[in-house]
């Protein structure tokens, strides 16, 4: 039996050349919906993973009661002295506490392939502990802002995908010129944020206090001691949030709206590659109706040909598979690219396609290939020997 | 047998490829309809926006406030006709549904807005009690709220004075829009500014955008430059577009969507003209002699060519239609789903770009295997050769 399948579907696959128009249909098809597939929800899960990157266990943000988002909150300067001083935050090497008031804040900047349409973009002021609170954050170009004076420095995300942010660049801010001095890499969210000092921010934006503040937790009961302190005092009302739960929250909508839009994408997508899938190998099996019926008059059984037809099916789905997945990859991985944020500021992320979208793709193109081919397959075991062979 | 007869009658010949054929092309056009319709809402923004209106904003950002105190500076502008002024509140409804609610001064805003209707006595209301709300209809209608009613509605932004982010204001009106598309659009809830300015914590006289109507000779670049120019070099520099240009930002901001459902386009199409073309390809192929035979009784080249062009137009042609019928069906449910939430607009626009694609579809599939088909040497094709 196995021999069987194995002589017929060389036989089958070694024609394939001889019909690679009507094969090619199946391959470019599948490539197709997988690359789709793929780069869809490589989209979603480079936004996941940037967000996720940007929020630590050991930290948490406190903010106004029911803001659910910085760009909301606001907290007066006293608050900011309150939560600083709360029981259930760690001291730095230097024995202050660490513990960062930031004040966060819109500006706009011009997308690079764009002339005059402005997008939001976070301008954060802060306190000096908040470099010690984001240890991957890393000064690449430049230098950091002078406390005191009208100095920026960008995230490499920012400066990939909006203008004028270069350092040496001025951005102009209510009435006032910011000099870029620097350009940061964190690998997170924060990439996409500009930096200035506190203080300076307070004074240019007319605002006191700030938006949040982020706090290292000390320990593993800190993050009880730190809330309860803070919502048992009457002179506050904040939400304590650990850092890693504020980010993972904001990715659920994206992640969801990305999901769907994949969903229906892929399915109907799939649907077409099915149908093409199914005339391809119907039209592979009535070019080969006197061959298969010469086979079956010598002794073939009608399982090896079931099996061939499938076999062939599957292969070209596959291979159409991997070309989508790589198609996908060369296009898509690390592409850079931005989207609204929790904060109604631009998010700059990358794609990633990950080796489990991948699978996930390939076990879809396969799925396909069974579908379009098992039809056909059926329909070449039940051919008519005499007739088949008799016809033309 | 009619021309069209024998078209249909050759197309139909083999029923398995033509029908799976027309399958994947109904697929290709109904995922087409509903993409253009996606990537309109993203490149095009608010068509509808027909009057002329400008608005203003802080340079920085429209999240930065502006001072109350500019209005009168913006009404002395010559070709200014009048002005009105919102402030976004963060309103959200039970726990967590945000509703787009502006603060706003009611009989200003109803002189700027005529497109939002509503029957005078309840304006009227709006502007005399002080926890006054308005509503548009489709909100009004999606959490069954009626005139009369006292709104529960708390802010994510601001305290009141004692704190609390609960607020809650008295239903006066239910405005809708004055037509098709300024229905679909009466969403927001706006309430009384003079009200909210006062017992809000922070933030006195404040407003995150001023927009101004324009006088008939109004030359909206020309004015909005005088005004930019006006507060330059204040903390409070301002920028100053179309509502047009405003909305079209917007919704740029919502990123790179447009860009992946354009690559998707491609692959959908590049994808579809090979399993047609294939399928036509591979018809002609087979009919080699009867083409022949054709030509032997004394049909045209040309009228060779025509047969097997319009084969491809009509294949294109119907599973098009369906697909792009699907398309507005199936963006018609989505509307309604959502509650009018999420717009799928398989309208006009997308009809027609869908079917100019169809003919260039049918056309670019067709045309290989008509030429070859329009080319046959009588004695060759006969021959088998």
């Amino acid at each position: 039996m196995l021999k069987q399948i194995s002589a017929i579907t060389a036989i089958n696959i070694k024609s394939i050349p001889e019909r690679w128009a009507s094969s090619l249909v199946i391959v470019v098809g599948l490539a197709g919906v997988v690359a789709v597939f793929t780069a869809l929800l490589a989209m979603g899960a480079g936004f996941e993973s940037t967000l996720k990157a940007s929020g630590r266990a050991d930290e948490a943000m406190v903010m106004r009661g029911g803001s659910d988002a910085e760009v909301n909150s606001g907290l007066d300067r006293d608050s900011d002295d309150l939560i600083e001083q709360a029981p259930g935050i760690r001291s730095g090497p230097d024995g202050k506490r660490l513990a960062s008031a930031e004040m966060m804040v819109i500006a706009e900047l011009v997308r690079k392939n764009d002339i005059k349409n402005g997008f939001n973009i976070t301008l954060r002021g802060v306190e000096p502990a908040a470099f010690a609170l984001r240890p991957d954050l890393k000064l690449v170009e430049g230098r950091n802002f002078t406390p005191g004076l009208r100095e920026l420095i960008v995230g490499r995300g920012v400066t990939r995908q909006f203008q004028g942010a270069e350092p040496g660049k001025i951005v102009r801010m209510r009435g006032s010129d910011w000099t870029v001095v620097g350009v940061f890499e964190s690998g997170d969210a924060y990439e996409s944020e500009l930096w200035a000092d506190l203080n300076v921010v307070r004074t240019t934006f007319a605002r006191n206090g700030s938006s949040s503040v982020l706090v290292a937790l000390d320990g593993a009961g800190g993050f009880d001691k730190l809330k309860q302190s803070l919502s048992a005092d009457p002179r506050l009302t904040v939400d304590v949030i650990r850092q890693q739960d504020y980010f993972s929250g904001q990715t659920k909508q994206f992640r969801q709206t990305i999901g769907v839009l994949a969903g229906v994408v892929t399915a109907i997508m799939a649907l077409g590659a099915i149908f093409a899938a199914l005339n391809s190998m119907y039209a592979a099996v009535a070019t080969r109706s006197k061959e298969i019926a010469t086979l079956r008059a010598i002794g073939f059984g009608g399982l090896p040909v079931l099996a061939s037809v499938m076999i062939e099916a599957l292969l070209l789905a596959l291979v159409g598979g991997i070309i989508g997945a790589l198609l996908a990859y060369v296009l898509f991985n690390n592409l850079s690219v931005a989207t609204l944020g929790q904060n109604f500021t631009q998010v700059v992320f990358g794609f990633k396609i990950t080796p489990a979208l991948v699978v996930r793709g390939l076990i879809i193109s396969i799925l396909i290939g069974m579908i379009g081919g098992f039809l056909p397959a059926l329909r070449a075991t039940r051919l008519p020997v005499v007739e088949s062979l008799r016809a033309a | 047998m009619t021309r069209t007869g024998f078209v249909t009658a050759n197309l139909f010949r083999k029923k398995t490829r033509t029908i799976l054929t027309l399958l994947s092309v109904v697929m290709a056009f109904l995922l087409f309809g509903l993409l253009q319709s996606l990537d309109h809402a993203f490149s095009a923004g608010a068509d509808f926006v027909g009057a002329t209106r400008l608005m203003t904003q802080a340079r920085v950002s429209y999240t930065q406030a502006l001072p109350l105190s500019m209005k009168p500076k913006l009404e002395s502008v010559p070709g200014v006709a009048r002005v009105t002024y919102s402030q976004w509140f963060g309103g959200v409804w039970q726990t967590n549904t945000q509703i787009f609610t502006f603060s706003v001064e009611p009989s200003s805003y109803h002189d700027v807005y005529p497109e939002w209707v509503m029957p005078e006595e309840q304006w009227r209301a709006f502007a005399n009690i002080r926890t006054a709300m308005v509503a548009g209809k489709l909100t009004a209608d999606k959490f069954g709220w009626k005139v009369g009613q006292k709104i529960p509605l708390s802010s994510n932004i601001y305290p009141q004075k004692d704190g609390s982010k609960a607020w809650a204001f008295d239903l006066v009106g239910i405005y809708d829009g004055k037509d098709d598309a300024w229905k679909k659009q009466a969403t927001q809830v706006f309430i009384n500014h003079d009200y909210f300015d006062e017992a809000n914590l922070f933030g006195k006289g404040h407003t995150n955008f001023f927009i101004l109507k324009l006088a008939a000779d109004g030359n909206p670049e020309a004015i909005s430059k005088t005004i930019d120019t006006m507060f330059e070099n204040s903390p409070d520099e301002t920028k100053t577009q179309t509502e047009k240009e405003f909305n079209l930002e917007f919704i740029k901001q919502l990123g790179d969507i447009g860009l992946m459902v354009r690559w998707i386009l491609f692959a959908v199409f590049f994808t579809l003209l090979l399993v047609v073309g294939n399928t036509m390809a591979q018809s002609v192929r087979e009919r080699v002699p009867e083409l022949a035979v054709l030509k032997t009784l004394g049909f045209s080249d040309g009228s060779v060519l025509g047969f097997v062009l319009a084969e491809s137009v009509a294949l294109c042609l119907i599973g098009g239609l369906i697909g792009l019928g699907l398309a507005t069906l199936l963006g018609g449910m989505v509307e309604q789903a959502t509650g009018g939430q999420f717009m799928l607009p398989v309208d006009a626009f997308v009809w027609t770009v869908g079917i100019a694609t169809i003919i260039v579809m049918s056309l670019a599939v067709g045309l290989l295997p008509a030429l070859r088909a329009q080319r046959l040497k009588i004695v060759d094709a006969l021959a088998g050769r």
